[in-house]
């Protein structure tokens, strides 16, 4: 059965376009936590989550989420991913476009209202998609995402192009969901949303450089900020 | 298989088309539009009744094609398709789903191309209007499955409008529209046997010139019917819930 652990990343190997991107990568993933994957467009990110949701075809190594092989049949209602580029369809509405995910996740049709609250849509719902900004926009895909109960959210840069305030909402929801039993795997390249994470996963050219809590980083690299220890982390890598 | 997200699936499909109401308008008229033209280009009722039922068979065949190709691969290439294969949905409810919502679609089209062929530019038929209506309608639907399955094989919608020559006219060629099949040398009467359109094509001049239900004309539905399912099937095979 599950352990704490709501993902378990054995010596992960990806190859895309004939060049090694995940470089036997490991990490494991808590339950009910916030987790941030944090590194420089490029470096992996995006493939890691792919191959955490089930999509990627991997070289090598396991991943195995909520107890099971990644991608497994079971898994396809207990996940909400949301890609980096919105997938959302820009000839539907708002509504339309929820109430299409969740008849195909055979979510209750109340979670489209629920979810337009949760990411601050609500006035949006009858507006086309392709009309909308691009922090809207984002944030409808997010909101497909948390249809339904996943028990893992993976959100690949969802804060990108948001307004301060806005993006500080969507933190606050993060953690609330987290303290209800679901766990976060959320990426960013920026390091400021670092600290509102519960831990980090650092990673630079397909390799991960850290795997702790924020002020564990700190404490390690005996730096004042996150932006610091990162560098401290990717030069101590590459004098080894 | 899952109904319900099947009919889902039909209905988004639909849905999308209703905020496009110029692509909708162009794929309900645009064969009638084409008959009208070849109709004045013959200028008699006797030469457009010889052509017009292979006609029929080919402008629904082609518009279906390239309208589902370029839909589907535009799930493809948007990250939607990526994301539906992260859900519970089978890969034959997404297939069928599309099908259902071009066949309504495909559907209209036909029925204002066979009303307008036969009230307005003279067509005649010897048979069944409904079953020529079910033969054109069985063709667009394989247009249609076809496009799906085409669509696997093109990266960009540059390459899936190329598509349309490839996979459309040697069918439109060989379909006994421009010489007889039985003329063809053997190679190319042996192609033309194996293409899916011909029968479509044949079937459709058999409902025009006599009222007999034959069992040629069965079977060449059948054919048909039994082409456009497979091309989804293998449509279904060619979607991927793991890419590189």
């Amino acid at each position: 059965m599950t352990s704490s652990a709501a993902v378990e990343v054995k010596g992960l190997r990806v190859h895309r376009g004939g060049r090694l991107v995940l470089r036997d990568v490991s990490c494991t993933i808590p339950q009910g936590s916030v987790t941030g994957l944090l590194g420089p467009s490029g470096c992996g990110k995006t493939t890691l989550m792919r191959a955490v949701v089930g999509v990627q075809i991997v070289s090598g190594g396991s991943v195995s989420v909520l107890g099971a092989p990644a991608g497994s049949p079971g898994l396809r209602n207990r996940i909400g991913y949301a890609t980096q580029n919105p997938s959302v369809y820009g000839d539907l509405t708002v509504a339309e476009n929820l109430r299409y995910f969740c008849a195909v996740l055979r979510a209750p049709r109340s979670d489209v209202a629920r979810v337009v609250d949760e990411v601050g849509l609500g006035g949006h719902e009858g507006q086309l998609v392709s009309s909308l900004s691009g922090g809207e926009l984002s944030r409808t895909s997010l909101a497909v995402a948390l249809l339904g109960t996943p028990e893992l959210l993976v959100l690949d840069e969802p804060t990108v192009g948001l307004d301060p305030l806005l993006r500080d909402e969507l933190w606050t929801l993060f953690r609330t969901l987290a303290s209800r039993g679901v766990t976060l795997l959320v990426s960013s390249h920026v390091m400021d949303e670092a600290a509102r994470c519960e831990r980090l996963l650092l990673m630079r050219d397909g390799a991960l450089l850290a795997d702790d809590t924020p002020s564990a980083l700190l404490a390690q690299t005996g730096t004042g900020d996150l932006e610091q220890a990162f560098l401290s982390l990717v030069r101590e890598s590459e004098a080894a | 298989m899952n109904t319900t997200i099947l009919l889902a699936t039909a209905a988004r499909i639909l849905n999308q088309f209703r905020h496009d109401r110029r692509t909708v308008a162009l794929m309900v008229l645009m064969p009638s539009l084409l008959l009208i033209l070849l109709r004045f280009v013959f200028n008699s009722e006797a030469a457009f009744s010889r052509a017009a039922p292979a006609l029929l068979a080919v402008f629904p065949f082609a518009i279906m094609f390239i309208v589902t190709s370029i839909t589907t691969l535009r799930e493809r290439t948007t990250a939607t398709l990526e994301r539906l294969m992260t859900m519970p949905i089978a890969k034959l409810d997404l297939l069928f789903g599309y099908a259902l919502a071009f066949g309504v679609v495909a559907l209209v089209q036909v029925l204002v191309a066979v009303g307008v062929s036969l009230w307005w530019l003279g067509l005649s038929i010897g048979g069944s209007v409904w079953l020529l209506v079910v033969i054109a309608g069985l063709d667009a639907l394989l247009g249609t499955a076809l496009g799906l399955f085409a669509s696997a094989f093109a990266r960009t919608e540059f390459q899936a409008v190329q598509f349309m020559p490839l996979f459309v006219m040697p069918q439109v060629l060989l379909c006994g529209l421009f010489a007889p099949r039985e003329s063809m040398t053997p190679v190319l009467e042996w192609l033309s046997n194996v293409m899916p359109l011909s029968y479509a094509v044949d079937a459709l001049t058999a409902v025009t010139t006599s009222s007999d239900i034959t069992g040629e004309l069965l079977r060449n539905l059948v054919i048909v019917a039994a082409c456009g399912l497979l091309a989804l099937v293998l449509g279904a095979v060619t979607l991927r819930r793991r890419t590189p």
